[in-house]
């Protein structure tokens, strides 16, 4: 009985399954018939991206972060401080986003490598309080508590302005983040992502074989880094505001409930918990508050005592279940 | 130079509460190994336990504390039993997910009954004010609270070292299954001492609400303090929780006091450091 | 006959849609849940009391009013539900706004959909600037820190130890406080800014006791930081050694002033609103408001904010007949004057923010409650935070 329990174990292959397929197709197919809200699509996307970034450390290195969203805010305000001082090309911004970000997860990555999982979890969440003081005090740069706002943006591919019903931003996001979401898939789905689930399992097995931990580590903390840095850019360009609040803590706890009930371990899981989420936050934040906080709190424990790996873990067990009758 | 006493004492203090706080944490998960980020709301159960006590029964301050300390206790064996006992061998991610749903559970539970607001408490006037000890002023409350925390650091001293209970303890945390062997109780060591734990929380709570407030977030803000006092310390042992919780209360109020640009942010560095230096904790038995 | 009668029947049911009356859309975003709830409730009873009062009819269209929830200082989630509210729901007006962050990320939408768009709350100087369409209801804290500048300096006052938080609100109170007291002839002998989220303040008032001013300036966000600050403060026995608390009207907030208990009482602070102002507005208003938030505490400024957003924008609604055009808003607001329930209010042409009269009071006891007793004012001020 676990979040993380019963990861089928499937060799690596890069099949493309039809379900992927028609997961892929969602938000094309939404586009049209839900114009009034793609901004909300957009976001959910990008929590989406966010949410697999912290699934590569979680559910394949069995890292416990409270603190991804520095590397969100990092990429964040790379983005948005780059267009503020003058140079608004979408595609590049998130370029550098993703190479601030990286940097900064590369030089953390060495605090994290080692100690239990308690440390590591304060280690996280020490950086990213730290990232946010730091944030704060620097608000001559950063805008501190009122946040970043003149960020102007260029066309993207110098054709697409960003308009106010969301359209560019909507496919804009959606090209980066399918993008981004193969590339994690591909690491997944290697020798190297297969090394990782070693990792996780068994951290004092794998020297054993030979494998080199702390280097996979690093590689994998770094790559889930600099792409949490491109979903913050993704935000700071759609929304042209960068909030002191891409760095907090909250957001580094939501992440954690999302992958979590979404699925530890299974990068459409991390897709799917963002995308139930934002939806019922979006839908519930009219009634009374208290209630959702209840309600995730009771919903987490019951997940955690009885649900067998998040939403995707029942669906699949379902999905198995119904294929064993058939 | 009574500015460094001074500084020193109200530092001491301040990590006098944080140990009350947080020895029980450091207790149960040396002794279970369980990541409990719920810690907080037991101590918040106690913050308002006393403020109930106070308002609708109208007791004074220093009686309201053994009752905070004792519902805590009560509430921490119920959900021990009931829902904790069943994590204990579960990985570390369901346990601070789980933990994180109690929290969530108790910050929409005071909100409902208390409101989101600040609670009053009034403190009885012998302990208001400042004392004049050796030409420095020193607040009278916070004297009360060191001296406090001494004598309970004395007796858990005691409790662990001279009776057969505090052996007992012991022996769980250091290898749990050969305890087993030797016909400890273990369960009923866990349970005990989850007890145990979870009412000096609760104690801390009602302590702290001068000194640190009490609404209803209280689990989430202060739960970074308790877990670095713990991590800090090496979880287990009475004498880590101390001296971490008292360098840290230190260090806090001696950056605030001499260099206050840098303020909270000093804390997370020195614990980021400290955890460099000593991934297990200070005094820390796990490898 | 029947014929006849059924085809007037028919004839008025098809002319009713046409008589029937536009509504006028207000979309409000503010946070109404999380850490900053208060703001929402503050806003939303502020709305319904100037609704009670003034009826929800004006120029023959219905004022329909639609609440969105940011939930806290999410700058993405602001912007969102502004989109939405302009592209889905076809709102005429866009108001609230309890925090900056709020304001800032909704400007753009004002500006591309041209919408004009009414500041509740949020007090950072630098937010009318962002957009043509924004006019502002509420303060800056430029202009309520400076008049304690002024006062303290004009009162006896010769050395103050300034003590803020570390964040935008609390650094624009210190300077501006600073820049009028120094320029009164006083003397700023030492300042501290505290962390954001600060639980103990035990170090920071051992500084400011050790400095021996003549009175600290203090800007904590309102609540428990407020409460922290006083217990210290009274704890240490500063007031016993002669030193005051100036602070600007945040740390007193009306709504939670009863709970700081007696350490406030003697607080010296400059502010635009204070439920305890003499007026008939005030009256009408503070009635208003218990009338359609019961147990809701008491009024402050915040909802006074909304009281007086609503009536802006009814103005509006009524100067243009019911057909809104931005520009046109614009121009209805630029030198709108109303006697609010805080005092005399103008929306300055040049800059779109406030003018009003910033009170100096103090902290006293009325029978069973503490309310903040205006006992000197400056009139007429403006947001000194645009001056160069």
């Amino acid at each position: 009985m676990s979040v993380t329990a019963s990861i089928p174990f499937r060799l690596p292959n890069d099949h493309w399954r039809p379900l992927e397929i028609v997961f892929w197709l969602l938000p094309v197919i939404a586009y049209f018939i839900f114009p009034d809200y793609l901004v909300l699509a957009s976001q959910i996307l990008i929590v989406g991206l966010f949410a697999v970034t912290l699934d590569l450390i979680l559910g394949y290195a069995g890292i416990i972060s409270l603190g991804q969203a520095a590397f969100f805010g990092v990429g964040a305000y790379t983005a948005g401080l780059l267009a503020v001082h003058g140079w608004g090309e979408p595609l590049t911004g998130l370029l550098a986003a993703a190479v601030g970000a990286g940097i900064v997860g590369f030089l953390t990555s060495f605090l994290v490598v080692r100690g239990q999982d308690l440390t590591r979890l304060m280690v996280t969440l020490g950086i990213g309080l730290m990232l946010f003081e730091a944030a704060n005090k620097a608000a001559f740069v950063t805008g501190g508590v009122d946040g970043l706002s003149g960020v102007v943006m260029w066309k993207v591919l110098g054709l697409f302005d960003f308009d106010i019903n969301g359209r560019t931003a909507f496919w804009y996001t959606l090209m980066v983040v399918f993008t981004l979401f193969v590339i994690a898939r591909r690491i997944v789905n290697s020798p190297f992502g297969l090394s990782l689930r070693g990792i996780r399992e068994g951290p004092r097995r794998m020297p054993a074989i030979g494998s080199p931990v702390p280097r996979r580590l690093i590689a994998i903390f770094t790559v889930s880094a600099a792409m949490a840095g491109v979903a913050g850019g993704l935000l700071a360009q759609t929304t042209q505001f960068v909030g002191i609040d891409s760095l907090g803590f909250p957001r580094s706890a939501e992440l954690l409930i999302i992958v979590v009930l979404g699925g530890v371990g299974r990068l459409y899981g991390a897709m799917i918990g963002a995308a139930v989420f934002m939806i019922a936050k979006d839908y519930l934040s009219g009634q009374n508050p208290v209630y959702w906080q209840f309600w995730i709190g009771i919903l987490l424990i019951v997940v955690v005592l009885f649900g067998r790996g998040g939403i995707m873990g029942r669906a699949e067990a379902l999905w198995a279940r119904l294929r064993r009758r058939a | 130079m009574t500015s460094v006493l001074g500084v020193l004492f109200d530092g001491v203090t301040y990590g006098c509460l944080l140990f009350v706080m947080s020895i029980g944490l450091s207790v149960t998960m040396g002794l279970m190994n369980f990541i409990n980020l719920a810690h907080g709301a037991f101590a918040m159960v106690g913050g308002y336990v006393c403020v109930v006590a106070m308002t609708r029964m109208g007791l004074p301050f220093l009686a309201t504390l053994p009752i905070a300390f004792a519902a805590s206790a009560v509430l921490g064996v119920i959900l021990e039993r009931a829902l904790y006992q069943r994590l204990y061998r579960a990985p570390h991610l369901d346990q601070v997910m789980f933990s994180i749903g109690l929290v969530f559970v108790a910050i929409a539970g005071a909100t409902y009954f208390f409101g989101p607001s600040q609670q009053p408490v009034v403190l009885p006037s012998f302990l208001r004010g400042q004392v004049q000890v050796l030409g420095v002023d020193l607040g009278a409350y916070r004297l009360f609270l060191i001296a406090l925390v001494t004598m309970i650091t004395a007796a858990l001293h005691f409790l662990l070292v001279g009776t057969r209970f505090g052996a007992q303890v012991r022996a769980s945390v250091d290898n749990a299954t050969a305890a087993a062997g030797m016909g400890i109780d273990v369960n009923l060591v866990f349970a005990v001492t989850f007890a145990l734990g979870s009412g000096l929380a609760g104690l801390g709570g009602g302590l702290g609400i001068d000194v640190l407030g009490l609404d209803p977030t209280f689990p989430l803000k202060y739960m970074v303090y308790f877990l670095l006092v713990v991590a800090v310390g090496g979880a287990g042992t009475i004498k880590g929780a101390l001296v971490a919780a008292i360098v840290l209360g230190v260090f806090d109020v001696a950056g605030k006091y001499y260099v206050p640009q840098i303020g909270a942010f000093f804390i997370y560095f020195l614990m980021v450091v400290l955890l460099l230096l000593f991934p297990a904790g200070l005094f820390g038995r796990r490898t | 006959m029947k014929k006849i009668l059924l085809a007037a029947l028919g004839c008025l049911l098809v002319a009713l849609p046409a008589w029937a009356q536009e509504t006028i859309k207000v979309g409000i975003v503010a946070p109404f849940s999380g850490p900053f709830a208060e703001y929402g409730k503050q806003f939303d009873a502020g709305v319904k009391a100037y609704q009670k009062l003034n009826g929800t009819t004006v120029a023959g269209r219905k004022v329909e009013v639609i609440i969105r929830d940011t939930g806290g200082p999410s700058a993405e989630v602001a912007k969102r539900l502004a989109q939405e509210l302009v592209v889905r729901d076809k709102v005429d007006f866009l108001a609230g706004f309890g925090l900056t962050p709020e304001a800032l990320a909704v400007a753009d939408i004002a500006t591309q959909a041209k919408k004009p768009m009414v500041v509740f709350n949020a007090a950072t100087s630098v937010i009318t600037t962002k957009s043509p369409y924004i006019a502002r209801t509420s303060m800056t804290l430029p202009q309520i820190s400076a008049p304690m500048g002024v006062w303290a300096a004009k009162n006896g006052i010769k050395k103050v130890y300034t003590l803020v938080a570390d964040y935008g609100p609390g650094i624009d109170a210190e300077t501006a406080f600073r820049k009028a007291f120094t320029a009164g002839g006083g003397q700023v002998v030492d300042s501290v800014r505290t962390p954001l989220s600060n639980p103990e303040f035990a170090p920071f008032v051992q500084r400011i006791k050790d400095a021996k001013p003549d009175a600290v300036f203090v800007f904590v966000p309102a609540g428990e930081q407020g409460i922290a600050f006083m217990k210290s403060f009274s704890e240490r026995g500063l007031a016993q050694a002669g030193i005051k608390v100036i602070a600007t009207g945040d740390i007193t907030d009306d709504h939670v002033l009863n709970a700081m208990g007696d350490s406030a009482l003697g607080m010296i602070t400059t502010f635009h609103y204070s439920a305890a102002h003499e007026s008939p507005e005030n009256a009408a208003f503070l009635k208003a408001y218990n009338e359609v938030a019961p147990n809701a505490g008491r009024a402050n400024f915040m909802a006074v904010g909304a009281y007086d957003g609503m009536g802006a924008i009814y103005e509006v609604i009524r100067k243009l007949d019911g057909k809104i055009d931005a520009d046109k808003a614009m121009e209805v607001l630029k030198g709108y004057k109303a006697v609010s329930p805080r005092g005399p209010i103008m929306i300055d042409p040049e800059t779109r923010d406030i003018v009003q009269t910033i009170y100096v009071r103090k902290v006293e006891r009325k029978g069973n409650e503490l309310w903040n007793v205006e006992f000197d004012k400056f009139e007429n001020m403006k947001d000194p935070g645009k001056q160069p």
